[in-house]
């Protein structure tokens, strides 16, 4: 079954890209949706029916293929089935799912082709092809085949965003996204090597196992000695920051709305950018080993979560604005793995995908409905001409600010995963982490609101004539916007328990074996009593150690993740202040009153705040001129130093010398060149012939051959 | 069959003579005589060869279908393969029909052309095949001389200066290459390859003209092959020959010295130095090491600048070309299947790239990058095969160009760290410059209008791309067939590498005790 799944999106790309003029273009469109449905629903199979307890070490692997093996290298194609995959599964292909059937309506006339072309095929074989690769990465067990999902889907992602392929823009946008990944995967590749030439292989399964003896391994790697363990998870860390956009590689993702607003929604918020967020927790028996290089990942992600708020503050085009969402809440994702609570950085994945997919398809429709205009500031009103879609998006943005009840576990879904990761990052001891996702928290309901505001409440803005043919977009559309609703509204009650529940509960969920605590070791009497009369006030982190029921006791490898036995973010979070629970919803309250301050009371105000603080609202604007600085370190002195080598290296130097000594010493080249061409040929056949004669001779003297 | 290398290695020859012989006139159905007769010729020794691989045995590391005899003055024939040779013999027959095909809508001499061509298919073979060294001599050096009339005859407008350019830097080789193999002779008392192979060098340092040679005798014939080979491989600072080389070379012959010639050099290495001269290799491996790291962020850099699209392609060869060296180098198992199987794999990409030139050469007429855009509008078929080797020549998992750059990756990190990071940066430049040049031809909107009437590929050239899309994506998910044959071989030849660097090592502390 895993292989039906994992190669449907396959046949189906081959068949609607190469098939449609034998089949038709609607009938390549519905085999490659079919498909897509069938791996969906079969995901959605194997996710619910999935027992970790029934295989040894909660996984099980289907081995589909030899690939790569020289000397003690040996990979193989082959599926590693875990919880971790499972949640893979059925986040990829629902979402792969809907958005094929939204490309339906929403690629159905496109002004960017002319009449006759034929783009939709191509469209949605690119979309299946890239849900091939993108399973692969999931399903890999052994960290080449990841790698190649990983460039797979950087593939998929360079041929959608660059789908318009007239228009420059976008062309720049795809080299761009490609090239910018291509520097994670530097770090990725990096990684892997090491790995290979520490632990003799790369199948998850050995690495796993020799996570311990990594972590006291020192390797000398450049200019010094490092731990192994600290090494190979900084430098995969690399590879996760490049495809989930986190700072410093994070330039590429805003560009990338150039595609098709569903490649947004599948690529670039549910699914591809939270790979790097899969690799860590895929990874979590190294990083359990490497606390210098997950401190490293909760400080970059905690900045990014921040920075990219403050970006999409004022972004006025509708996509980018979600863009740097997508960016700020895959931050949130690496604080949690970066404390070492991968089950929340999964769950927030998990939920995100439901809602940031739904937004982006909403702003599809509210596009669609434009004509194209993506510029919030001409829309505004919009609410009563396409209700269906202002509904999609309401419950959408109820999510992605975390509404929810607070001191209890209703709510919309991001209510329960991202307040899960900011407990976790208070728990964690990072306060610098907490912080910065409470305010990042409060800027990111104040964005989502400005975007509801702006685009379908007030006035109507912009070009008359498109808000009069402003329209409801179609049932294949809406329908895809539903189905995520739900996701948005119950993934979250209905799954909290497995993914952020007490230790027992997350430890059965992904198949790590757990024991009662003081099961071995001394004085949990105290603590077991505590914790019997329910979750008391909280300890600190360290004394509330015996405060818990039960403990992972797994070893490396065992179960989908590996959480040490002292590491108890889990449980701590769980018994963190009350006024930690409740910091992002006040948060929240405060970003959307600011929000409707700004942009319903008071409509004047943010442009006059622009005046006053402008270099502020510049540096914003401008994405803290990230662009501009690579522009000016990077691409341009790279094109200038390989001018110069070619020019002046290759040119003067090495031709001069080599042309200079030639003609130096052998003047008779020079009048070799200026002779007819068969002149020197000769030449060089007689030389040869001359050396022949030479040896020969030589041999004949020394007593012939033998 | 007893004599199945030499059938392979002369069936080209033979109808390159009959041609010679026979064929009369320089009129249409000359030509197109000519043409058949080339493509009969290749074809059939490519399916004859088809037997060689059949009937190997990975197993055996030895050289296998071995054939010896004598010939001028006492001088002996021999040939064989083994599992580092076998696959550079098809490899060679493998493309050369696909060269002559490619070559359909040459009217200039057409004869010469193809007998050219078909002399050059036998000479290469000779090399991958020959097992006495004056033999590989006389194959090596004699390969260059139908490449020289081919670039010099059929050439583009600057084809003097580029043979010229070619000629100085392979004769500075071949000299101090003919010098080595005279010593060699001197010393092991035989031109036998087979023989030469299990001859130890010596290997006590020495001082020569107050410089201290540490590795001796091995280090100094190391030096001399080195010239040869690392000119032909071409590794920087040695390659400025091939982009001119390419450039003025007709697209049937950018193919050939791109998919083949290429790989003597990489062959030479792992024939001669590597098992020759072990210590020398050991001495000088560090050195190799940097060139080819230098040489792939350099030629990488270089690529991104170009204005001629076989220019880049050029550079961009000789990027993959230090992978090449660098997995020799690191002289272990994965470093040298690696290298092997980046050469194999080169031959397809970077022939098929070459191969993309040619199709809108024929078409423009121009290689100027600047003078395309756009063609995916009116050329989708173009603009798929292309993407495809694009992506490929990037290393793009999945396709055959990833799992030598990998291997050799890999290899070089057990070795050198700094070596190896320096190298894998080129994968973001490479990335860089195939994307930009694919950009700048195929997409964006069509506008030039010399462009409006531009037709997509013939049936002829899907023809000629369809076996090495074929190979690239198979190769690529699949590497067993070719990871397989290579492997005992390899391992054999990296065993003796050890043992005999160990035996150095043992006799170096034996002297100073």
């Amino acid at each position: 079954m895993e292989t039906i799944i994992l190669f449907a999106p396959l046949v189906g790309a081959i068949l609607c890209g190469f098939g449609w003029k034998i089949i038709g273009e609607t009938a390549a469109m519905w085999v490659a949706t079919g498909l897509l449905f069938l791996a969906a629903i079969l995901s959605w199979v194997v996710f619910l029916t999935f027992d970790p307890t029934a295989h040894p070490g909660g996984h099980y692997t289907v081995s589909i293929l030899r690939w790569i093996e020289s000397g003690s290298l040996s990979t193989d194609w082959a599926i590693r089935m875990d919880r971790l995959t499972a949640i893979m599964l059925i986040v990829v292909t629902t979402v792969s799912a809907l958005v094929h059937l939204y490309s339906f309506g929403y690629m159905a006339h496109d002004d960017n082709w002319r009449e006759g072309e034929v783009y939709r095929p191509r469209f949605f074989a690119y979309l299946s092809f890239f849900t091939f690769a993108m399973l692969m990465l999931v399903t890999a067990d052994n960290l080449v085949q990841m790698f190649f999902g990983w460039e797979g889907v950087g593939v998929a992602s360079y041929l959608l965003i660059g789908f318009y392929y007239r228009k420059p823009s976008a062309n720049a946008a795809a080299i761009k996204a490609f090239v910018v990944n291509r520097v994670g995967d530097f770090g990725f590749a990096l990684g892997i090597f090491g790995l290979f030439f520490l632990v003799d292989s790369i199948n998850f399964s050995d690495v796993f196992a020799a996570a311990p003896t990594l972590a006291e391994t020192q390797l000398s790697f450049l200019w010094t000695t490092w731990n192994a363990a600290e090494l190979i998870a900084f430098l995969l860390f690399i590879g996760a920051m490049g495809k989930s956009a986190q700072l410093i590689l994070h330039t590429w993702l805003p560009d990338a709305m150039e595609g098709p607003t569903p490649v947004s929604a599948l690529i670039h918020a549910a699914t591809m950018v939270t790979a790097g967020v899969f690799l860590v927790c895929r990874m979590s028996p190294i990083m359990e080993f490497a606390p210098h290089a997950t401190a490293f990942i909760t400080v970059l992600g905690a900045t990014t979560a921040f920075f990219a708020a403050t970006v999409g503050l004022v972004q006025t085009d509708i996509k980018r604005v979600i863009a740097y969402s997508t960016c700020s809440q895959l931050g949130y994702m690496f604080v949690a793995a970066g404390v070492g609570l991968y089950s929340a950085a999964m769950f927030h994945l998990f939920t995100h995908a439901f809602f940031k997919a739904m937004l982006f398809l909403g702003a599809g429709s509210v596009i669609h409905a434009m004509h194209h205009e993506q510029d919030m500031m001409n829309y505004g009103g919009l609410r009563k001409k396409i209700p269906y879609t202002f509904w999609a998006m309401m419950i959408g943005t109820l999510a992605i600010t975390g509404v929810g009840i607070p001191l209890t576990y209703i709510g919309f879904a991001g209510f329960l995963s991202k307040d899960a990761i900011i407990e976790g990052a208070y728990a964690g001891g990072s306060s610098y982490g907490f912080w910065l996702l409470v305010v990042a928290a409060a800027m990111t309901s104040f964005y989502s609101w400005r975007l509801i505001f702006l685009t379908f409440f007030g006035a109507p803005r912009g070009d008359k004539h498109t808000h009069e043919h402003a329209h409801e977009s179609p049932m294949v559309m809406l329908i895809p916007l539903a189905v995520l609703a739900l996701g948005a509204v119950f993934s979250g009650m209905v799954w909290k328990k497995d993914f952020f529940g007490h230790t027992n509960e997350v430890a059965a969920f992904y198949g790590i074996p757990y024991e009662e605590a003081g099961a071995h070791g001394e004085g949990h009497g105290d603590g077991e009593a505590k914790a019997d009369a329910g979750h008391g006030e909280a300890k600190d982190g360290k004394g509330g150690k015996g405060g818990h029921h039960y403990v992972f006791a797994g070893q490396p490898g065992e179960g989908a993740l590996y959480i040490a036995p002292d590491n108890t973010v889990l449980d701590d979070a769980h018994e963190v202040p009350k006024w930690v629970k409740v910091a992002p919803f006040v948060a929240m309250l405060l970003g959307f009153a600011l929000s409707w301050l700004f942009y319903i009371v008071n409509p004047s105000l943010p442009g006059r705040l622009a005046e006053n603080q402008r270099p502020l609202y510049l540096f914003l604007k401008n994405k803290w001129y990230f662009d501009e600085l690579y522009d000016a370190i990077f691409v341009k002195p790279l094109i200038g130093v390989g001018r110069f080598f070619w020019r002046k290296g290759d040119g003067n130097v090495i031709d001069g010398t080599i042309n200079g000594v030639a003609m130096g010493i052998i003047p008779f080249f020079t009048r070799l060149a200026g002779r007819a061409q068969s002149g020197y040929i000769f030449t060089y056949a007689f030389w040869m012939v001359v050396g022949i004669a030479v040896l020969i001779t030589w041999m004949t003297i020394g007593g012939g051959a033998e | 069959m007893d004599n199945l290398l030499s059938i392979v290695t002369f069936t080209p020859a033979l109808a390159a003579l009959i041609l010679a012989l026979f064929l009369r006139g320089d009129d249409k159905a000359a030509q197109q005589n000519a043409k058949w007769a080339a493509l009969f010729a290749t074809t059939v020794t490519f399916l004859i060869s088809l037997a060689i691989l059949a009937n190997f045995d990975p197993a055996d590391t030895g050289f296998q279908f071995v054939e010896e005899g004598e010939w001028l003055l006492g001088l002996k024939y021999k040939m064989g393969v083994d599992g580092i040779s076998v696959l550079f013999v098809m490899l060679t027959t493998f493309i050369m029909p696909l060269v002559i095909l490619a070559s359909w809508d040459v009217t200039h001499r057409v004869k010469e052309y193809m007998i050219a061509f078909l002399l050059l298919e036998t000479l290469m073979l000779g090399v991958f095949m020959a097992l006495d060294l004056v033999l590989f001599y006389l194959f090596f050096e004699a390969g260059l001389i139908p490449m020289f009339l081919i670039i010099g005859i059929w050439g583009g407008k600057d084809r003097i200066y580029a043979s010229f350019k070619f000629f100085l830097y392979t004769f500075l080789g071949s000299v101090l290459m003919l010098v080595a193999m005279v010593a060699m002779y001197v010393d092991a008392g035989t031109t036998d390859i087979e023989r030469l192979l299990t001859h130890q060098f010596g290997s006590e340092s020495f001082s020569l003209l107050g410089v201290q040679i540490v590795g001796g005798m091995q280090t100094l014939m190391w030096l001399a092959f080195f010239a040869s080979f690392a000119v032909k491989m071409p590794m920087w600072p040695v390659h400025t020959w091939l982009p001119d080389a390419h450039v003025q070379a007709p697209t049937a012959g950018s193919v050939v010295l791109a998919s083949i010639l290429l790989k003597m050099g990489g062959y030479g290495f792992l024939r001669f130095s590597l098992p020759m001269f072990p210590v020398g290799s050991e001495v000088m491996g560090p050195l190799v090491l940097w060139l080819s790291a230098i040489a792939i962020v350099y030629t990488s850099l270089v690529a991104l600048v170009q204005e001629d699209m076989k220019k880049l392609i050029a550079y961009s060869s000789v990027a993959h070309m230090g992978f090449v060296t660098m997995g020799i180098f690191a002289a272990n198992q994965q470093g040298i299947d690696g290298a092997i199987f980046q050469m194999i794999s080169h031959g397809f990409i970077s022939g098929a790239l070459f191969l993309c030139v040619g199709v809108i050469y024929d078409r423009m007429h121009t290689r100027e990058i600047d003078a395309y855009g756009g063609l995916v509008n009116r050329m989708p078929a173009y603009a798929l095969i292309f993407m495809l080797f694009t992506m490929a020549n990037v290393g793009l998992p999945g396709t055959s160009g990833f799992i030598g750059e990998f291997l050799t990756l890999m290899a070089v990190f057990q070795v050198n760290t700094w070596v190896a990071a320096v190298a894998t940066s080129g994968v973001i430049f490479s990335a860089a410059y195939a994307l930009w040049l694919y950009r700048r031809v195929v997409f964006g909107d069509l506008i030039k209008e010399s462009l409006k009437t531009i037709t997509d590929m013939s049936r002829r050239e899907r023809a000629i791309f369809a076996p090495l899309v074929v190979a690239t994506i198979f190769f690529g998910v699949y590497p067993a067939p070719i990871l397989d044959t290579i492997g005992p071989s390899v391992a054999a030849l990296v065993g003796q590498y050890e043992t005999a660097l160990a035996q150095a090592e043992a006799a170096l502390q034996l002297a100073s005790n």
